[in-house]
């Protein structure tokens, strides 16, 4: 049974979700840009800015900057990832206004079961106080997004499922011939059926190879799955232009793209790397014209 | 079974319970340390390798295999140590600095051990001076750098810029990967070599220390 947030959102047609948050944050910062997930706690008005930035181009849901917030990611900080989570959350909501809804982030711990590098009860663990913190912060459901390991997104699919929000699992599929395989090998089929199967609202594919390249992962979800289909890929691939990584796809370019995503069945669009807001505006002039 | 082909077969597999057992049967049955590693192991990562290329193997299976290899060499090191092992190159690798990913750096690691290199993992978030630090320290013949953020790549012409004005340069060789890496990027950040796959990454530093 779908979440009564997640048929809510969906009864108004394709839903736009956000964009990149670590391109925002390079532009708005002289500071080097690694472990934002820290600003919640102490730079939160630039985090608002960022969030608020996607509800004024008009996303409708918005993302959280706790990506990486998680003691695995932040070891020198593990006293605060609760903090960091809860803020993360709150600064999003205050961005958000009444319209927009807060679906936080949860990324990978960059462990690996399989090297033994960590076991199923750490990792749920680690998930479950990020995902409490997040509930607590005022969260409306919760993305676990960039995901390889299916073992690993499951077991956060359980823990973010625990705290009775709607939860999206969004997996990232970068690698093989066909660019149609996680890192670690899942097939969209495969995660579609573990992930449904685990109880997940809504499956996805984020980042990867480019938004002119995702098509056949999300053909392949639909096919796999009745749930709903979220989408957020990058902007193309990026190119180094003297020592600056540069993305070159504009926004009306990559909303071409993404009402192609549409017809094949994503139900959440946004964009992730080297998308911004203009591309958000983009999105929504071309699912909704006039 | 003869006990090579087991032992073959279990790395292979990346059956990492039963290599630790099969290799000290292998040392009380009277093989050399040298030939578990040169006649099992090494061929059996190289065919990981190669399955992984085909896409029949992916990053788990070649963990397995890597992890299969490490389990075994924990127990031949100390003996080779004694014995004057045998390395076909020494490799100092890391995730560079501001960068916490760990996965890709590990894999070439593995592979490396696996093919018979000497490896000095540094880890992640690896500064440019620790990496000049790790290079008068070790004198290694490759120095392997990973990225996987477009973010934290331009960390590589960082750390190069630091071992050319360390005056190391000209003794290592210098290889980059990691996913937003390709070729071009790789030779205007100054590396001597790029690859797009673990294994390839082996192949690549074997033929720089001349092993191939």
């Amino acid at each position: 049974m779908t979440h009564a947030l997640i048929d809510e959102l969906l009864a108004g047609g394709p839903v736009l979700t956000d964009g990149g948050w670590g391109t925002q944050f390079l532009e708005q910062s002289e500071r080097p840009v690694t472990r934002t997930e820290l600003w919640n706690l102490s730079h939160p008005e630039l985090v608002e800015q960022v969030a608020k930035s996607y509800v004024d181009a008009g996303s409708e849901i918005i993302l959280t900057n706790t990506f990486q917030a998680n003691r695995f990611a932040l070891p020198d900080a593990v006293e605060q990832v609760e903090a960091i989570n809860r803020a993360g959350a709150q600064i999003s909501k205050r961005a958000a206004g009444e319209h927009t809804k807060v679906f936080a982030s949860i990324g990978p711990t960059n462990k690996l079961l399989v090297m033994g590098d960590v076991d199923e009860a750490e990792l749920s663990d680690v998930f479950t106080e990020q995902a409490t913190a997040l509930a607590d912060g005022g969260a409306d459901g919760i993305v676990i997004e960039t995901m390889s390991d299916l073992a690993e997104a499951v077991i956060a699919l359980e823990a973010a499922a625990a705290t009775g929000l709607p939860v999206v699992v969004s997996m990232t599929f970068d690698t093989g011939r066909q660019g149609d395989r996680t890192m670690m090998g899942v097939t969209p089929a495969d995660a579609a059926k573990a992930l449904a199967d685990a109880g997940a609202d809504v499956i996805g594919a984020n980042c990867g190879l480019g938004v002119d390249r995702v098509a056949p992962v999300c053909e392949a979800l639909v096919q796999a799955t009745n749930l709903p289909i979220w989408i957020k890929a990058n902007a193309g691939a990026p190119v180094l232009i003297e020592r600056e990584v540069v993305y070159q796809m504009t926004a009306d370019e990559f909303a071409g793209h993404v009402a192609t995503l549409v017809s094949a069945g994503a139900s959440f669009v946004g964009g992730c790397c080297g998308t911004t807001p203009e591309f958000i505006s983009a999105i929504d002039r071309s699912l909704r014209p006039g | 079974m003869e006990l090579l082909e087991e032992l073959y077969e279990a790395v292979l597999t990346g059956d990492f319970f039963t290599t630790p057992d099969l290799t000290r049967r292998g040392l009380d049955e009277g093989f050399a340390p040298q030939a578990l590693i040169d006649d099992a192991m090494i061929p059996a990562m190289a065919e990981a390798g190669r399955l992984f290329e085909e896409e029949d193997y992916f990053v788990p299976e070649l963990l397995s295999s890597g992890r299969a290899i490490k389990a075994s060499l924990e127990i031949l090191h100390p003996l080779l140590r004694a014995g004057n092992a045998e390395y076909v190159g020494k490799v100092v690798i890391g995730t560079v600095q501001g960068d916490l990913h760990d996965i890709g750096k590990s894999l070439v690691a593995v592979m490396m051990q696996g093919a018979g290199f000497d490896v000095i993992d540094l880890g992640t978030d690896v500064s440019p001076s620790e990496v000049v630090a790790a290079i008068e320290e070790h004198k290694p013949d490759v120095v392997a750098l990973s990225a996987l953020l477009t973010t934290t790549m331009l960390a590589m012409p960082r750390t190069i810029d630091a071992i050319v004005d360390a005056g190391l340069r000209d003794q290592v060789q210098v290889l980059l990967g990691g996913a937003p890496m390709n070729e071009k990027t790789a030779k205007e950040f100054g590396g001597d070599g790029y690859a797009d796959n673990a294994n390839a990454a082996v192949r690549l530093a074997l033929e720089l220390v001349g092993a191939s």
